[in-house]
């Protein structure tokens, strides 16, 4: 079978968020890069792919697909039987709410928190402390409610991790190795199931294959 | 009414359920209380009872009433779970409609009628031409897949199209709505979600509402 083609950046959390659940179905995949910086994601042979411009893309044979979520859905879906098993085999109510809920409380906060502290020193710029202070803020008052879920369930549909712990994985990466790490350390139960998602084989390839720079000398 | 109560109001209208809707005081700080934050502990409408099963999340909810009534003939097919292909359509369409295209129309709904309605606030005119401008991109994107596709994620009515029912609805109410007549098999299609009974009861729903609300 030839291996996936994911487009992307490979340091894009969002990408990241892909080669997550790649990696825990065990499949073949390359990552074809789309550089941002020459905008070549609004480029036409790229528009045919994702004609919001955006990345990632995925292309599985025939079919094409965009939106991180969605790419995902499909790779759990369709290789149900590879790998660690991502959907349960009757649909669970409860994961559908925590798959939205990291959709609409979670990124919507972790996501600028993360481009602010990371990806803006990368290229260059500096965090704007007025969007880090008040995601920060808001993003504490989100993993409240993740503190007190995680302290009931040991992953967010239950006994099992799924697709919805997964889809975190990328976002908990990067926000631990910012200065706002505080905002999952510091949370006991929030720690514990992030070291846990960490600590499992098809993260810890996801995680070495990111082409990060190496942490500022002390 | 909250959009995103009518996002799952389409659904139980949709596929024929029996239900009722529970007032949720805002104005007496109810959605902030212990009993409603166990039932939503993000604090926000809707909420939703069936029995033991309780959620949040107005997508989540609808999933689960598209599927509860999975075998009331047409419902069946709202999420095409079925078949791969079209369901992964749904999903990137549904992930649209989340990513795409609410950021873009949402703030002129609120700018226009939300914020001068509820909070006597004065519309931020540049947050709207900036999410117009948004927005044209968006629906340029929209138009394209509407010439090749009666429905978004294919040739029936999907999941996909009913989560862009409430908000468009209000943007209609603008006066920017005719905006989409820039986009004739955009129209056309929301002319075709709009005739749709569950679309023409809940407008009118809402329309009686957002009337109830400017008096107010």
């Amino acid at each position: 079978m030839a291996p996936l083609k994911l487009y992307g950046m490979p340091l894009s959390p969002n990408v990241v968020r892909v080669a997550t659940v790649l990696n825990e179905k065990g499949l073949d995949f390359e990552i074809i890069p789309v550089d941002l910086t020459t905008g070549a994601h609004k480029q036409p042979d790229f528009l045919a792919l994702n004609p919001f411009g955006q990345i990632p893309a995925l292309v599985d044979g025939d079919e094409v697909l965009y939106e991180s979520r969605a790419i995902n859905r499909y790779i759990a879906t369709k290789y149900a039987s590879s790998g660690a098993a991502l959907l349960p085999a009757t649909p669970s109510a409860k994961l559908e709410v925590w798959l939205e809920v990291e959709s609409h409380h979670f990124y919507p906060n972790a996501s600028p928190l993360v481009f602010q502290l990371v990806f803006r020193p990368l290229f260059g710029g500096a965090p704007d402390p007025v969007v880090v202070d008040k995601h920060a803020h808001e993003l504490a008052k989100v993993l409240d409610v993740y503190e007190a879920h995680l302290a009931q369930n040991k992953y967010l549909a239950g006994d099992q991790f799924t697709l919805a712990d997964a889809n975190h994985a990328s976002y908990l990466l990067y926000l631990t190795k910012t200065p706002k790490a505080g905002l999952v350390n510091d949370r006991p139960h929030v720690k514990a199931w992030w070291e846990d998602i960490a600590a499992r084989p098809a993260f810890q390839k996801t995680a070495a294959a990111l082409p990060l720079p190496p942490p500022p000398s002390a | 009414m909250s959009t995103n109560v009518a996002r799952v109001l389409v659904c139980l209208e949709e596929v024929g359920a029996e239900y009722e809707v529970v007032n949720i005081d805002f104005q007496a700080k109810e959605h902030k209380s212990a009993e409603h934050l166990a039932r939503n502990p993000f604090g926000q409408i809707p909420a939703f009872q069936d029995g033991d099963v309780v959620l949040f999340e107005s997508r989540a909810i609808s999933k689960y009433i598209i599927r509860k009534y999975k075998s009331a003939g047409e419902a069946a097919d709202l999420l095409r779970e079925g078949d791969l292909r079209e369901a992964a359509m749904v999903d990137v369409w549904t992930e649209v409609e989340a990513h795409q295209y609410n950021p873009a129309l949402s703030p002129v709904v609120y700018e226009c009628l939300i914020y001068p309605a509820m909070r006597g606030v004065p519309t931020n005119q540049k947050v709207v031409d900036e999410s117009l401008e948004k927005l044209r991109k968006v629906l340029d994107v929209y138009e394209a897949r509407l010439s090749k596709h009666t429905y978004l994620a294919g040739d029936s009515v999907s999941f996909a199209d009913l989560n862009h029912f409430p908000f468009t609805f209000y943007f209609m109410a603008t006066p920017h709505a005719s905006l989409f007549d820039s986009y004739p098999h955009v129209k056309a299609w929301w002319e075709r979600l709009v005739a749709r009974p569950s679309m023409k009861k809940l407008g009118a729903t809402m329309a009686a509402a957002a009337a109830g609300i400017k008096q107010a």
